[in-house]
């Protein structure tokens, strides 16, 4: 059975690497927005967390929060990793150099949710189409009765 | 034993009996070998309109396209099976190309993304050409009738015939509905554009 890893170490541990910032939760370890990336890189190739098994996204009332699952094929584990970033300034770092699986999915949370994906190589919507207005997974956006866009 | 070799006389006798035999069985002609044939045109000509034979044709043999859009196909899956069989409607032919199609069964929720192909399979169907709205999702776009995403109904891209509710219906009701269209096509009349 897949096991969870122990977030206090698993904080710890990145601590250890980058600095401060890193809090750990019951289920996940809060990262800083800027070290997203450098945090994703240690995990695949120190840790061995070599597979990503999703990123999605959450809109709460102050914050956005991109949420990434991590898995490692060798020691059977997960670990969740959630990144705040403000509604304001909704950029986290893309992890698509990382993983290739990355990309389509960072398309799907900008698509939804507007989340720009700073050095994504490809970042246009991937459900809706060119030129549909807003982003339908926030809770400001207000769809519209009859299914226009605008 | 010696046989006496018919008499002159005898020979006579013989010929003209066989004579007046032919001639009395003979006093009525013998029948055409072609009357038969009156008797198979009673049977196979018929008069009708034009109206009554084409609709006919139509009614029976309506054809649809392979395409669907949701859950709701999954009925039409099932109707068009061997247990509700809409091969008894001369309905089984579904054609993957709309050129041959004449019946879009609109089965599912439609998206916006989806709904210029289906607009374009449905132009390219040749007239005549009828459409079937299944379900809540394509007569009103259902549950998701306020999405942002969803067409509310396929009546904003295609003209309608039969709605059929439900959610979704189940074969016995889309049978009904193609019953329905059958008796709406039945109506129909060349001289006045559909
Ligand atoms: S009407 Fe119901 S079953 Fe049919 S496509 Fe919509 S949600 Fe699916």
């Amino acid at each position: 059975m897949t096991t969870s890893v122990d977030y206090n170490d698993l904080a710890s541990q990145l601590q250890g690497q980058f600095g401060q910032g890193f809090t750990p939760a019951e289920d996940y370890v809060e990262v800083p927005c800027a070290f997203i990336a450098k945090a994703a890189e240690y995990m695949k190739n120190t840790l061995g967390f070599d597979y990503l098994g999703m990123v999605t996204a959450a809109d709460y009332a102050d914050h956005f929060e991109v949420i990434y699952q991590l898995q490692s094929i060798k020691t059977n584990s997960s670990a969740l990793l959630k990144v705040r970033c403000p509604k304001d300034k909704p950029f986290v770092p893309s992890l698509a150099n990382l993983w290739l699986g990355a990309s389509l999915q960072e398309r799907e949370v900008y698509d939804l949710f507007g989340i720009e994906f700073t050095e994504h190589p490809h970042l246009k919507r991937i459900v809706l189409w060119d030129g549909f207005k807003g982003y339908p997974l926030r809770k400001d956006f207000k769809g519209k009765a009859y299914g226009a866009s605008d | 034993m010696e046989i006496e070799p018919f008499t002159a006389a005898e020979i006579e006798r013989r010929e003209s009996d066989g004579i007046e035999a032919l001639r009395a069985a003979s006093q009525h002609p013998i029948p055409d070998p072609d009357s038969w044939l009156d008797e198979e045109i009673k049977r196979n000509v018929m008069f009708t309109t034009v109206d009554a034979a084409l609709n006919w044709a139509r009614k029976t043999s309506l054809w649809p396209v392979t395409a669907f859009t949701a859950c709701c196909t999954f009925e039409f899956i099932g109707a068009s099976s061997a247990r509700f069989d809409i091969a008894r409607f001369g309905m089984e032919v579904l054609r993957a190309s709309p050129r041959q199609a004449d019946l879009l069964v609109c089965a599912g929720t439609l998206t916006w993304k989806m709904a210029p192909q289906i607009k374009r399979l449905y132009d390219q169907m040749a007239e005549p050409k009828w459409a079937i709205a299944m379900g809540a999702c394509a007569i009103s776009g259902g549950i998701f009738c306020d999405s942002y995403s969803v067409v509310p109904g396929y009546n904003h891209i295609v003209p309608i015939d039969v709605y059929i509710p439900g959610c979704p219906p189940r074969p016995e009701t889309l049978l009904a509905g193609i019953e329905a269209l059958r008796r709406k096509i039945a109506k129909e009349s060349i001289r006045k554009p559909k």
